[in-house]
C-alpha cells in the first residue's frame, strides 16, 4: 500500500529533514510512527501528501509512483488519501455536516450524495446527532472526529493522522484513538503519528521510530519504550 | 474509492459560480474601488467609441459637399468634353464626375435665385451667360491635390473659362474636425490603456486580498484534493461579476448623461460635437455597446483575475 524506497529529503546542505528512509505498510495496517518533534515525522507525511518532493528516493502509494505523478494530477492523489491534522483545521464558519460534506463538494459529488453518505459517516466517528453545530460548540475530540470523518466520507484506502491527539486531553484523546482503530477495522490503512506513550503502549500496534530524520526501530507490536 | 456521480463537471462548475458569486458578496467593500476604477476604465471606452463615431459622422455630412468644379469654355467640343470627362473618371482619387450642360448650369442658379426677381429677369434678357461644368467628387478630400495637378495641366487650363473652383473653406474645416477626432482617438487609446492597467492592478490587489483572507479555506481545498480549477474558479467568477456590474453601471452612465444632454442642448449646436447624432448613435447600437462593455469588463477581471491566482495561489509542489 505503501512504499518508500531510501526517501531523503534535505532542506538545506546541513539540515536533512529526513535521510535514506525505507519503509514498506501493508494494506490494512496500523502503523504509528514515534519521534521527538523535529525528528522528521511530519515531513515524511508531507512526502505522502505530496506537499513536499523527496530530494532523493522513491515513493510508491496505493500503486501511484509518486515520480511519474505529474503536479496537476496531486488532486487525485490527495482525494485517495485522507488527511487528520492536529489542528483539525475544520472551517469555523460551516457547520459539522458541511464541514464534512465539503470534502464531497469538492470533488464534484451531487446535493443527494452528500445528504445520503455524510449522516452515516458522522455516525460511524460518533458524532450522530450533532450534524448542525459550528465547530466552536464542540469540544477538540468531538472538532477532531469530525474532521477524521471528513477524511473517511470519500472512503478513501488510507487515512493519515498527524498527531490527532496532540490537542486534547486524555479522555478526548483516547476517543479519537478509539474511532481510528475503527476505520481500520473497516479495512482502511491507518498511519498515525503521535509522542503520546500511553496511546502506543496500549494500541499495541507496528511501531516506527524515527530519530534525526532515520528510521532507528521498526517493532510489529511495540511500545513506546522499545525505541530505547 | 466511490467515484462521484455522472454528471460531476455539471455540479463542480455550478458550485464554482455560486462560490465565486457568494464571495463576491462577501467581499463586496473590497471591490468597490475595483469597480469604481472599472467603471471608469469602461465609461473612457464608451465615450471614445461615441465620440469617435460622431466625428466620423460630421466629416462624412461635409466630405459630402466637397466638390471641384472646372468650368468648360463654350467652344470646347462635346468629344472633348467626353474625353476629359473619361480621362478625370480615371483619376484614382475621383469618386464620380458629373456634367452640368449650361442649360442645367442656367436652371440651377434659377433654382437658387428664385426669390430674386431682378436677377432672374436680367438673366432670362441676356444669352446664358453661365458655363458648362464638371463636377468632380473626390475620394478622400485629403489627397485633392492629385486631381488638381492633373486639372491645372496646360493643355487642360486651356479649356477652362473660369477658375477652377475648390470649395477650399470647406477643406479647412474638414482638417480641423479630422486633427481633432485623431486627437481624441489618441487620448482616447492612451486613456484606455492607462485605466485598463490600473483598473487590472486593482482588481489584481482584490484578488490577492480575497485569497488571502480565505487561505486557510483553500489550504484545506487543496488537503482535501480539490482541482486547481475548482480552487481558482471562484476567483476568477468573482472578478467577471466586477466586469459584468462595471459594464452595467458604465452603460447606465453614459444612457443617463446622453439623455440629459440631448434634452439640454436639443437647440443648441455645440461645434463639432453632435450631440443628437451620438444620442441617436447610442440607442440604435445600444446591444452592441452593452455587450462590448459587457466583453471588455469580463475581460479584464477574468485576466487580472487569472493572473492574481497564479500568482498568489501555490499549486506546485515544493521543491
Amino acid at each position: 500500500m505503501i512504499l518508500l524506497d531510501r526517501v531523503s529529503k534535505v532542506y538545506s546542505r546541513t539540515h536533512g529533514a529526513v535521510e535514506r528512509i525505507s519503509l514498506h505498510v501493508e494494506p490494512r495496517e496500523f502503523v504509528i510512527i514515534v519521534g521527538s518533534s523535529g525528528a522528521g515525522k511530519s515531513t515524511l507525511l508531507k512526502l505522502l501528501t505530496k506537499e513536499e518532493k523527496p530530494t532523493s528516493g522513491k515513493i510508491v502509494v496505493g500503486g501511484i509512483d509518486y515520480d511519474k505523478l505529474k503536479d496537476k494530477d496531486i488532486p487525485l492523489l490527495r482525494r485517495k488519501i485522507g488527511v487528520v491534522f492536529q489542528d483539525f483545521k475544520l472551517l469555523p464558519n460551516k457547520t459539522v455536516f458541511e464541514n464534512v460534506g465539503f470534502a464531497l463538494e469538492i470533488v464534484g459529488y451531487g446535493n443527494k450524495e452528500i445528504q445520503h453518505t455524510v449522516p452515516r459517516v458522522l455516525e460511524i466517528v460518533g458524532l450522530k446527532g450533532k450534524e448542525k453545530r459550528m465547530p466552536t460548540e464542540l469540544s477538540g475530540g468531538e472538532r477532531q472526529r469530525v474532521a477524521i470523518a471528513r477524511a473517511i466520507v470519500r472512503q478513501p484506502k488510507i487515512l493519515i493522522a498527524d498527531e490527532p491527539t496532540g490537542n486534547l486531553d486524555p479522555k478526548h484523546a483516547w476517543e479519537v484513538i478509539k474511532v481510528l482503530e475503527k476505520i481500520n477495522q473497516y479495512g482502511t490503512t491507518v498511519l498515525l503519528t503521535t509522542h503520546n506513550q500511553d496511546i502506543v503502549n496500549k494500541l499495541k500496534r507496528r511501531v516506527v521510530t524515527i530519530e534525526d530524520g532515520r528510521i532507528v526501530s521498526d517493532r510489529a507490536s511495540g511500545s513506546y519504550e522499545d525505541k530505547k | 474509492m466511490a467515484k462521484p456521480p455522472g454528471n460531476h463537471r455539471l455540479i463542480t462548475f455550478g458550485r464554482i459560480i455560486k462560490t465565486g458569486v457568494q464571495n463576491f458578496v462577501r467581499n463586496a467593500w473590497l471591490s468597490i474601488a475595483a469597480m469604481a476604477v472599472m467603471v471608469i476604465t469602461l465609461g473612457i471606452i464608451l465615450f471614445s467609441v461615441v465620440a469617435s463615431a460622431t466625428f466620423n459622422n460630421t466629416i462624412t455630412q461635409i466630405t459630402d459637399k466637397i466638390d471641384i468644379s472646372v468650368y468648360l469654355k463654350d467652344e470646347v467640343s462635346e468629344e472633348r468634353r467626353e474625353e476629359l470627362l473619361g480621362d478625370v473618371k480615371n483619376l484614382e482619387n475621383v469618386k464620380s464626375v458629373e456634367f452640368i450642360s449650361k442649360e442645367a448650369a442656367l436652371e440651377e442658379y434659377r433654382r437658387a435665385n428664385e426669390n430674386n426677381i431682378d436677377l432672374l429677369l436680367a438673366i432670362s434678357q441676356t444669352d446664358n451667360p453661365l458655363p458648362a461644368s464638371l463636377r468632380i467628387k473626390p475620394n478622400d478630400v485629403n489627397r485633392i491635390e492629385e486631381i488638381r495637378d492633373y486639372i491645372e495641366q496646360p493643355e487642360i487650363k486651356e479649356l477652362q473659362s473660369d477658375e477652377t473652383s475648390y470649395s477650399s473653406d470647406r477643406k479647412e474645416a474638414i482638417d480641423k474636425i479630422t486633427g481633432a477626432t485623431t486627437f481624441l482617438q489618441q487620448v482616447g487609446f492612451v486613456g484606455v490603456i492607462v485605466f485598463s492597467i490600473i483598473s487590472m492592478l486593482i482588481i489584481f490587489n482584490t484578488i490577492q486580498m480575497a485569497i488571502f483572507n480565505r487561505r486557510d479555506e483553500l489550504q484545506i481545498m487543496r488537503l482535501l484534493g480539490a482541482s486547481t480549477s475548482y480552487i481558482r474558479g471562484p476567483f476568477i467568477v468573482e472578478a467577471i461579476v466586477y466586469g459584468i456590474i462595471s459594464a452595467v453601471i458604465s452603460v447606465s452612465i453614459a444612457a443617463s448623461l446622453f439623455s440629459i444632454a440631448s434634452n439640454a442642448f436639443a437647440a443648441s449646436s455645440l461645434g463639432l460635437l453632435d450631440i443628437s447624432f451620438a444620442y441617436e448613435y447610442f440607442n440604435n447600437n445600444f446591444v452592441i455597446i452593452l455587450t462590448l462593455q459587457l466583453v471588455a469588463g469580463i475581460l479584464i477581471g477574468a485576466v487580472s483575475s487569472f493572473i492574481a491566482t497564479r500568482r498568489y495561489l501555490k499549486f506546485k509542489t515544493s521543491k
